[in-house]
């Protein structure tokens, strides 16, 4: 492997990382906005659909994982216009449902018990699978 | 403590989830291929694109997608959502193959199976971690007796 190869190797890696690390923390600061919320259906049920729709846009949680999710999408967009779509599509998405699972693990403290990440992993490879 | 809040509707909820993300995302991909490419110096290009209704179409189906994906994070875990709802891949794939008549290679199908099993896999366990909230665990603090 030459010095480019090597090069091009590092600078994809950075890019799809920064992919999932924002993907990530985004998907986990709106699952646990959404927890501290409450169900929306009862919400719906009480105050209407404004009244869920400010409950959601009132929480500065939910605000800042919408942020983090733009900047992963932002991150998508530079990455396509540096690397190939066939190698950044499939690793980060396929990534970001391992990195969700353990970050809902730690930071959500959800039981995430062997069928769930043997579905993780399978999800994972299949995503993976599909875009060869 | 882990437990299932999943119902009839909520399972149609996810299924929202799955489907709106990858046809909203196709849709966006199809007209913005009309579009052409948007130069970084004509940005304002990108509000002609909202005429497309290709586009509209793809913008109305991922706020679809945006609503019910909160919904569903509301009633069940990300750890439960996450998988559930990847069968939307699937439905693309299918798509593809019958209704476009595209061709899919042995490993895609192998894909196709492996999302599947996990759906399947994740579908018959519980969907929700209750996790005492703070405002819960402070109620279980012994009360102060009333003077």
């Amino acid at each position: 492997m030459n010095l480019f190869a090597l090069h091009h190797g590092w600078a994809d890696a950075a890019m799809i990382s920064a992919i999932v690390v924002f993907a990530t923390i985004g998907d986990v600061l709106i699952a646990s906005a959404m927890r501290a919320i409450g169900d929306l259906d009862n919400i719906r049920a009480h105050s209407g659909l404004i009244g869920a729709i400010l409950a959601v846009l009132g929480s500065p949680r939910f605000v800042l994982g919408v942020t983090f999710m733009a900047f992963s999408f932002f991150s998508l967009v530079f990455a396509f216009s540096h690397a190939d779509l066939s190698l950044i599509a499939p690793a980060s998405a396929s990534l970001t449902f391992v990195t969700n699972a353990i970050a809902a693990r730690f930071f959500l403290h959800e039981n995430v018990d062997r069928r769930r990440w043997i579905a993780a992993l399978l999800v994972c490879a299949g995503v993976a699978l599909m875009a060869m | 403590m882990t437990h299932s809040t999943m119902t009839f509707r909520r399972w149609l909820v996810l299924g929202v989830v799955a489907v709106t993300a990858p046809l909203g995302d196709t849709l966006l991909s199809i007209g913005m291929t009309r579009v052409g490419p948007v130069s970084l110096h004509h940005l304002s290009e990108l509000i002609y694109a909202l005429k497309t209704p290709q586009i509209l179409a793809g913008i109305a189906l991922l706020i679809c997608f945006f609503s019910s994906y909160l919904a569903s994070l509301s009633w069940a875990d990300l750890t439960f959502v996450l998988p559930a709802s990847s069968i939307g891949n699937v439905i693309v794939a299918l798509l593809a193959r019958f209704w476009k008549h595209e061709h899919i290679s042995p490993m895609r199908w192998l894909g196709i199976l492996l999302i599947t099993a996990a759906v399947g896999f994740v579908a018959r366990g519980p969907s929700y971690t209750e996790v005492p909230r703070p405002h819960e665990s402070l109620q279980l603090e012994p009360e102060a007796e009333p003077r």
